[in-house]
């Protein structure tokens, strides 16, 4: 444990490099650079606004802020989960020249979209000052899911960055079963308007639905979900624990099998 | 006395090769079901064990497929052996398949930082010596440029500039002695026995017997995996000779 920290501090360094880069490198050759973190989030709340307004926000001003704080975190979470899990195998060509804990690929991956994630918050704020929804004393409240999301795809990304190291298809699975987390995370609909009867126990078991529903909660000046803060926090802190030890068990094979 | 630097107790490194290569879900899923995941135990190092003290250098001589990048790694800290024990004191200066890990995207000056980044190196320190770098690089204004548009000598030359920045105690080389041509050739070696005289433990593999002769004092061949012959260089490069007639 104490080595673990004293290898964690020397490599610091190499951890902001990696995000540095990660961000650097994402945005260098496009014309507006950085500005589309803000502009991306705006044009798909836009274009989400208007195609399910009808549908579920009949008469809600504030439907477009419902649909952008489900939206960002939902985005945040699949990028980040997407980015740890090929991070093993994008960074091959280092881990098999040169001594590095290994979790630090999965890490900086997760951390660098984190970045650009609280980056594209200020989109909501702008959003959010226009649309005439003011911040009360529950915006505070916005820590914890903005915590727990961090945990959670940490946790996450380092079991799907191991698993993807044996099972090259696992992308694709993945990417089905985000489907399902993003159509089960109510992100431009809201759960009590469904006429879903015996079918809510799917947004229940949903940790990423759960922290959205906290992260509306602070927004829009309500307390917290009890349940859904508790249930969020355990699946977080589990997953990153399990990620860990999964992790910790297996990442001496990884070399043979990159 | 001197004091050990590297020792190598009893290691050995096995490989579970699998023989039909199976790396993904569905593969896995119908090949268990059929029961024909066999996997076939390869050991690519066996019971090897040397000790090196401060300042002596060593050649690891042997044919294609022997060990010796196995066993470099292994020391290097990439590979975890399967069995026996390692231990190194000091900083290793791993110089194997140089400039390799760099980002293609990235420019020779932002590499400088990764790779520094890479190899533990501080920001600190990296800053005070990048204008060094650059200079032993040769690459002048080619530093600002992507590495993707580099010439692999030009990739291989930044490298060695970067790894070879600092004052290692232990040096590992895997055949990187013939990057560049033939005056940055002469410059690294140069570079590396400059290194030799402040008294750097020196792990050589080579296919050129007189480099191995020229650059080290003592030497082990191995051969599928185990040391066959180890001792003086003089000693072991008389039996290589005889191996490779």
């Amino acid at each position: 444990m104490k080595n673990a920290v004293i290898n964690f501090k020397k490599y610091r360094y190499l951890l902001k490099e990696l995000i540095n880069k990660d961000i650097k490198l994402k945005y260098r050759r496009s014309y507006l650079g950085l500005l589309w973190t803000l502009l991306e989030p705006l044009l798909t709340m836009i274009v989400l606004t208007f195609v399910f307004s009808g549908l579920f926000g009949r008469g809600d001003e504030s439907y477009p802020i419902y649909i952008l704080t489900g939206r960002l975190l939902y985005t945040f979470f699949s990028t980040a989960t997407k980015a740890s899990m090929k991070s093993i195998r994008s960074n091959a060509g280092m881990i098999k020249k040169v001594y590095v804990p290994k979790y630090i690929y999965p890490f900086a991956s997760t951390l660098s979209n984190y970045v650009i994630f609280l980056l594209s918050l200020i989109v909501l704020i702008v959003v959010s000052l226009v649309l005439n929804v003011m911040p009360t004393l529950y915006i505070f409240n916005a820590i914890f899911p903005l915590i727990l999301i961090l945990i959670l795809s940490l946790g996450v990304g380092m079991i799907l960055s191991t698993l993807a190291v044996f099972f090259r298809d696992l992308e694709y699975l993945w990417s089905v079963f985000l489907m399902f987390i993003m159509y089960t995370s109510a992100i431009f609909y809201q759960v009590e308007k469904l006429k879903i009867a015996g079918k809510e126990w799917i947004f229940n078991i949903n940790p990423l639905y759960n922290i959205i529903v906290n992260f509306r909660n602070a927004i829009f000046g309500r307390p917290m979900d009890k349940y859904a803060l508790i249930y969020s926090t355990c699946f977080s802190f589990g997953s990153l624990i399990i990620g860990m030890f999964i992790f910790y068990k297996n990442q001496d094979k990884f070399i043979l099998h990159i | 006395m001197s004091k050990s630097m590297v020792k190598v107790e009893n290691v050995g490194m096995r490989f579970n090769l699998m023989e039909n290569k199976v790396d993904d879900l569905k593969d896995y899923i119908i090949k268990a079901l059929r029961r024909e995941l066999r996997y076939q135990e390869f050991w690519a190092l066996r019971d090897i064990s040397f000790e090196l003290k401060k300042g002596e250098r060593i050649g690891i001589l042997g044919l294609n497929g022997a060990g010796k990048s196995t066993l470099l790694k292994v020391v290097a800290g990439v590979l975890k052996p399967s069995e026996g024990t390692i231990k190194t004191t000091g900083v290793i200066a791993p110089l194997l398949e140089l400039g390799a890990g760099f980002d293609k995207q990235y420019t020779g000056a932002e590499n400088i930082y990764l790779y520094g980044a890479v190899l533990g190196y501080s920001r600190e320190f990296l800053d005070s010596k990048f204008q060094e770098i650059v200079d032993f690089s040769e690459l002048k204004d080619f530093i600002n440029v992507p590495v993707k548009n580099y010439s692999s000598g030009m990739r291989a030359r930044l490298g060695f500039s970067i790894a070879t920045i600092v004052d290692p105690d232990i040096l590992i080389l895997d055949e990187v002695l013939s990057v560049g041509d033939a005056k940055f050739r002469k410059k690294s070696e140069k570079k590396i026995t400059s290194m030799f005289d402040k008294g750097v433990t020196v792990l050589f593999v080579s296919h050129s017997l007189e480099q191995v002769k020229r650059l080290c004092d003592k030497a082990i061949i191995l051969d599928n995996g185990r040391i066959v012959a180890s001792g003086s260089i003089e000693d072991v490069s008389l039996v290589y000779e005889e191996m490779t007639e």
